[in-house]
């Protein structure tokens, strides 16, 4: 095990740094461009808690699912025609016609579902192990926007096939913003370029799904700069003392490679087997600007905001709820008040826990049934309770809950 | 002016009103250079000028509903039987959630025209086909969120907060309307 000692006041030319910043020329680029020792420094000799489980490989999955979507992206887009009369056809050759296109557009589609997956177990990681505590808040809340961003992606990618599930999709989502008091039917006809959705919708959709994940890529290094800041948590949620520390090459490069081959395997089976895992009828049927299919269902990454959205009476409330229940997290180092920040050592919160996986589970399901009867009961129910854990159970719970004894560094 | 007080009282000098002068302008003149961008997004001048749509209501048959596209909107042109009409009548007296007389949504007891988008997100109610769920009140249903429209079209039950919208339209001397 390699020991680090007094691990972050060490320069990295201080530091072992490997034959490679020995170089002669590797030195000479060094000194007037940093990037080895900034590599050096970040990767190969990051120290990193010697305890992460496999909960800690999600992240590097989303880094690896960052680029495989630009990358499959780039080679769709030039096969992508965004206008109305041709977007659906263009999709369809690139299915059929162009060479591997059918390969291009599995990996891209589908690799949004995992894209999601992954983060959806990412996140779930920090909920549990107290990740968003102290001093790894503005950490958290960068993770927030990369998934505001992500969803803002994954929205605008939803729209361009242009069949009627994306019509749906978009007209939905930009008559969110017509509960705006006043301007609300303004804002929503700026934003669409019309009275409707329509030419001038879709080619700003496809201007902004191409941009954002650029953006997206600017907020993962500035999660990445938080997070080296302080390192990983891990499940004790102590932090380590420096002889409890490996460097991240090769024990973590080895960890996430092997992960990552895990992963893949499930990918890929999916692109291969099941491409149509992910999609609806609806998917199948060009954009109709005059009728809306019936029990349209959205992507099932989306369907626990979708079931809380029309949970509510009433278009604003539902809106409120849609849009409170991300803002909510963005509190989530404060209202929780437990010192304690792994799971592990919580007995309640433990249970809590669970009922929130179940609870946004619940509201998943409900989301994709009709809307009617129980099922807005249940979605009622369901988002009543997303809300009671954040904003009465947590700060509750860390005053009224006795922790195990953590154990040392 | 002694080194100390200049830390600690806010100075108002000559230098300070023109500095203060030059970032207020310049934030102006930043938020007017804005304005072309951002109101580049709205709705286009051929947009726009798809302002109104001729329907011919000869061949639509009582019990009959059409939907017409008019500036990209889908609108319902419903011709209603009596028994609808009563039905739309009836519902005048009843709770509503935006009241409306049915008298003061159409032209003609006979006619309906409303422009199809549920007020809730903007979905298409259906119900336009016989083959379509029509809800409770016999109007219109919308599938994304359950919304019931009556045979007035106003909100009944759902989450939708208003009727669907009336647009502007008139009847034409022959049998026809126009709309907007």
């Amino acid at each position: 095990m390699a020991i680090l000692p007094e691990r972050r006041n060490l320069r990295p030319n201080q530091r072992s740094g490997g034959p490679l910043l020995q170089n002669p020329f590797v030195r000479w680029v060094d000194h007037r461009l940093p990037v080895f020792s900034t590599f050096d420094r970040f990767v190969t000799h990051y120290p990193a808690p010697r305890n992460l489980s496999y909960w800690w490989n999600f992240g590097s999955l989303a880094t690896f699912m960052v680029l495989a979507m630009l990358g499959s992206g780039i080679f769709l887009a030039m096969n992508y025609q965004p206008d109305p009369d041709t977007a659906f056809a263009s999709l369809q050759r690139m299915a059929r016609d162009v060479d591997y296109g059918w390969l291009i557009r599995s990996i891209h589609m589908i690799g949004a579902s995992m894209f999601f997956i992954v983060v959806y177990l990412h996140v779930g990681r920090s909920l549990y192990y107290g990740s968003y505590k102290r001093p790894r808040e503005l950490l958290w809340m960068l993770g927030l926007v990369l998934f505001v961003l992500m969803m803002t992606i994954a929205f605008t990618g939803d729209v361009l096939p242009w069949d009627q599930r994306s019509y749906s999709a978009a007209t939905v989502i930009t008559n969110l913003f017509s509960v705006i008091p006043f301007a609300g039917n303004h804002i929503t006809n700026w934003i669409r370029g019309g009275y409707a959705v329509g030419a001038p919708t879709l080619n700003r959709v496809f201007i902004l799904h191409i941009v954002l994940p650029f953006v997206l890529v600017g907020f993962v290094w500035l999660h990445l700069q938080a997070l080296h800041r302080h390192g990983s948590n891990n499940p004790t949620g102590i932090e380590p003392a420096p002889e409890a520390e490996v460097f991240f090459h090769p024990y973590y490069t080895i960890k996430d490679l092997f992960g990552l081959g895990c992963f893949l395997i499930v990918y890929a089976a999916i692109v291969f087997f099941v491409p149509g895992l992910f999609e609806t009828p609806d998917d199948g049927i060009p954009a109709d600007p005059l009728s809306t299919p019936t029990n349209i269902v959205p992507d099932w990454y989306f369907l626990p905001f979708y079931a809380m959205l029309r949970a509510l009476p009433n278009t604003g409330l539902g809106a409120a709820a849609l849009f409170g229940s991300v803002l909510v997290l963005f509190f989530l180092p404060w209202l929780d008040t437990s010192p304690v920040r792994s799971g592990r050592y919580r007995p309640l919160f433990r249970w809590f826990f669970m009922g929130l996986v179940f609870d946004i589970a619940l509201l998943g399901w409900a989301g994709a049934q009709p809307p009617d009867g129980v099922y807005i009961w249940i979605s009622r129910a369901a988002t009543f309770w997303y809300f009671v854990h954040f904003l009465v159970v947590l700060p509750v719970l860390g005053k009224l809950e006795r922790p195990y004894p953590e154990p040392g560094r | 002016m002694s080194p100390e007080s200049s830390v600690a009282i806010a100075p108002k000098t000559r230098r300070d009103v023109l500095t203060l002068s030059a970032y207020s302008l310049s934030a102006v003149g930043a938020a007017t250079a804005l304005w072309p961008f951002i109101d580049s997004m709205n709705p286009a001048a051929d947009t726009r000028a798809e302002a109104f749509t001729e329907v011919d209501l000869a061949p639509i048959v009582e019990g009959q509903r059409v939907t017409v596209s008019w500036s990209g909107r889908p609108v319902f042109i419903a011709h209603r039987t009596p028994e609808e009409i009563a039905k739309a009548k009836a519902g005048d007296n009843e709770a509503l959630r935006d009241p409306q007389k049915d008298t003061q949504r159409v032209k003609r007891p006979e006619w309906l025209v409303v422009i199809g988008i549920c007020t809730h997100l903007g979905c298409v109610p259906g119900g336009q086909r016989p083959a379509e769920a029509r809800g409770d009140w016999g109007g219109w249903y919308c599938p994304c969120h359950g919304s019931q429209y009556d045979t007035s079209a106003r909100i009944r039950r759902g989450p939708a907060p208003r009727n669907l919208v009336v647009p502007n339209y008139r009847f034409l001397k022959q049998n026809a309307v126009r709309i907007g």
